[in-house]
């Protein structure tokens, strides 16, 4: 049986599913940083030829005397990052994920990283969130990035938490790689959310049968799985690690003691990121839990829409639904 | 004794007449202490060293405007040594210049020293971590982006070599230093025909040609002439919207005759009763 059907639109470059009806925020990563900007005069903006697909052009319209293209150069985007930085400034700087990790990973590592660079890169387009095959898909990011020493990496869920990001960012010393999202973002955590650097946060507190944990927008899929499996009577929790590194192994632990069987979901391939580090952190311990794996086999990509490619290698909501189901735990509810 | 305003200029800036003998022999108090700092050792980038003095010498004495004892100077010029493996040339102007303790330079290599062979910027004096290279030139244009935007008076030095001229990185600092109408930076490119496996093998001349074709505003000199040199960095002072290229003609060794003949000058081999007599070597020459 063929493969669904490719949608006969494509989408707009890096914008993320969004759900018929669910509320979105245009441009919360330039429309924060160009507030910012305001507050701070020593940051400066700058992108890889990549500002439309970035967002952060609301800045460079702020703020034209402190925004430089430097072109298709990922290389130099990072060494003028670093120099800009070396004289007072704050440096946001933009461009695809897989251009700053793959193309500029020295750059990143020695230019910036190793100086404690004031170097905050927002980085587009992570994991699946893309069309255009495996050229532009970072799904092995965050293992390279949380491979440098000194180098902070924060998976933002939703525009709500990206927009706290912003701001964190300028304040969390050195160099910082986030994974940005472009375009209209959902918006999924309340108001009442309160990014934490370094901090995973309970997003939501189930029965204690199934626990998940999850970083990134995956975190809001986790969430929208929770609401459309209650009704068979599941309860799973949600433990939300936005801060990759510095990695908040004790969150962790004391969420996976409290649950009888793990999903950990993340954008990215199940191996070296969020996964791993789980594991890790619960075979450290001597703990161990039953745990499900949603995430991307170790493979390049194809092109195809967002809903195409998430569906295709399961990391879509009924892929969550039924890691939930799996135990057939729901059923009749807790006693 | 007074403290200085923290914006004053120190007192040789603006550089006035040089003093070519002074700057000479401060040339050779640099390969003098290299020499000492070397010796025992059995190998280093002794040829490189030796090779850079000169250059060093009429920056640090003449055209640069800067205070050791003020090195986090905002409104200092910053010298970007980008062949991090030259670290042996920078610490003996650092110590000249009074930046570091001139009783820590024997330690220059030795396990736990806090003067590693490659430089790192945790050691005063030092800008950027230098070594890989192909990562000082564009670091260079960004600081002098960001100078020029406070309204600094000060210019961005950066030292690369013709090796690094075979990174691709380093052609992308050049196209932006002249996108950005850097002229508050001074690239002074170390063309000593060498790099690790042996001779310069990648066809990269001309190198003057090529960077003038990127829009810089390019000299070419002979890198062991003082008053070359130092003509060349007054006429790298324009603010006229390009950033400034000095193609230095170097030799490996220069100053100490039998390293200079020596075969495999990247990294040369000495062994340890050769050195009393290339120091002698030196000390002649500078008679």
């Amino acid at each position: 049986m063929p493969d669904a059907p490719i949608a006969n639109r494509t989408r707009g470059m890096g914008e993320i599913v969004e759900v018929a009806g669910k509320q979105t925020e245009l441009a919360p990563f330039g429309r924060t940083l160009a507030e910012l900007g305001h507050e701070r005069p020593e940051i400066v903006g700058l992108t890889a030829d990549m500002g439309r697909y970035s967002d952060i052009l609301p800045f460079r319209d702020a703020h034209p005397d402190r925004f430089f293209n430097v072109g298709m150069a990922e290389q130099n985007l990072m060494m003028v990052a670093a120099g800009l930085s070396k004289v007072g400034k704050i440096a946001f700087c933009t461009t695809y994920s897989v251009f700053i990790t793959r193309r500029a990973y020295d750059f990143v590592a020695i230019a910036c990283a190793h100086s404690k660079a004031n170097v905050k890169i927002f980085a587009g387009m992570p994991g699946l969130v893309n069309g255009y095959g495996a050229t532009h898909q970072a799904t092995e990011d965050l293992n390279m990035m949380r491979g440098i020493a000194d180098l902070a990496v924060i998976d933002p869920c939703d525009a709500t938490e990206l927009k706290q990001v912003v701001r964190a960012a300028a304040d969390i010393p050195g160099t910082v790689y986030v994974r940005n999202l472009r375009g209209k973002v959902p918006v999924e955590l309340g108001d009442d959310y309160r990014f934490t650097f370094g901090k995973g946060q309970v997003l939501r507190a189930g029965d204690g049968r199934v626990g998940i944990i999850a970083t990134g927008y995956m975190s809001a899929r986790a969430l929208e799985a929770c609401r459309s499996t209650a009704a068979e009577g599941h309860d799973p929790s949600v433990l939300h690690l936005s801060t990759i590194k510095p990695f908040d192994a004790a969150a962790v632990l004391s969420f996976a003691r409290d649950h009888q069987r793990l999903i950990v979901a993340e954008n990215h391939k199940t191996t070296g990121g969020l996964t791993t580090l789980v594991i890790e952190a619960l075979y450290e311990a001597g703990l161990h839990r039953p745990m499900t794996r949603i995430g991307l086999a170790d493979s390049f990509f194809e092109c195809g829409s967002q809903e195409y490619l998430e569906a295709k290698y399961g990391v879509d909501l009924p892929a969550f639904e039924s890691a939930i189901r799996q135990d057939g735990a729901g059923a009749g509810g807790p006693t | 004794m007074t403290t200085s305003p923290a914006t004053a200029a120190p007192s040789n800036h603006p550089p006035g007449a040089p003093d070519l003998d002074e700057l000479r022999r401060r040339a050779f108090a640099l390969r003098r202490k290299m020499m000492g700092m070397a010796a025992g050792k059995g190998e280093g980038y002794i040829a490189q060293g030796l090779a850079m003095a000169d250059c060093l010498a009429a920056l640090y004495f003449h055209e640069m405007r800067h205070d050791s004892a003020r090195p986090d100077w905002p409104d200092r010029d910053r010298f970007l040594l980008s062949t991090g493996h030259y670290s042996i040339a920078m610490y003996a102007v650092l110590a000249e210049a009074g930046y570091m303790d001139e009783a820590l330079l024997p330690s220059y290599g030795l396990n736990g020293s806090a003067l590693p062979m490659s430089t790192f910027d945790e050691t005063v004096g030092v800008e950027i971590v230098g070594g890989s290279l192909g990562h000082g030139l564009g670091q260079a244009v960004g600081m002098a982006m960001g100078l020029r935007m406070d309204g600094s008076p000060a210019r961005a030095f950066c030292e690369f070599s013709d090796g690094e001229l075979q990174e691709g990185s380093t052609w992308e600092a050049a196209m932006g230093a002249a996108t950005f109408r850097c002229d508050n930076l001074v690239a002074l490119i170390d063309c000593n025909g060498i790099q690790a496996d042996g001779p310069v093998t990648v066809a990269i001349e001309p190198v003057a040609d090529k960077m003038a074709a990127f829009g810089w505003d390019t000299t070419e000199v002979d890198g062991n002439d003082m008053g070359a040199l130092v003509a060349a960095l007054a006429g790298a002072r324009a603010a006229d919207g390009r950033p400034k290229a000095i193609v230095m003609r170097t030799t490996p060794g220069h100053g100490v005759p039998t390293i200079v003949a020596r075969e495999r000058a990247h990294f040369v081999r000495i062994a340890d009763d050769e050195w009393d007599a290339l120091i002698a070597e030196l000390e002649a020459g500078n008679a």
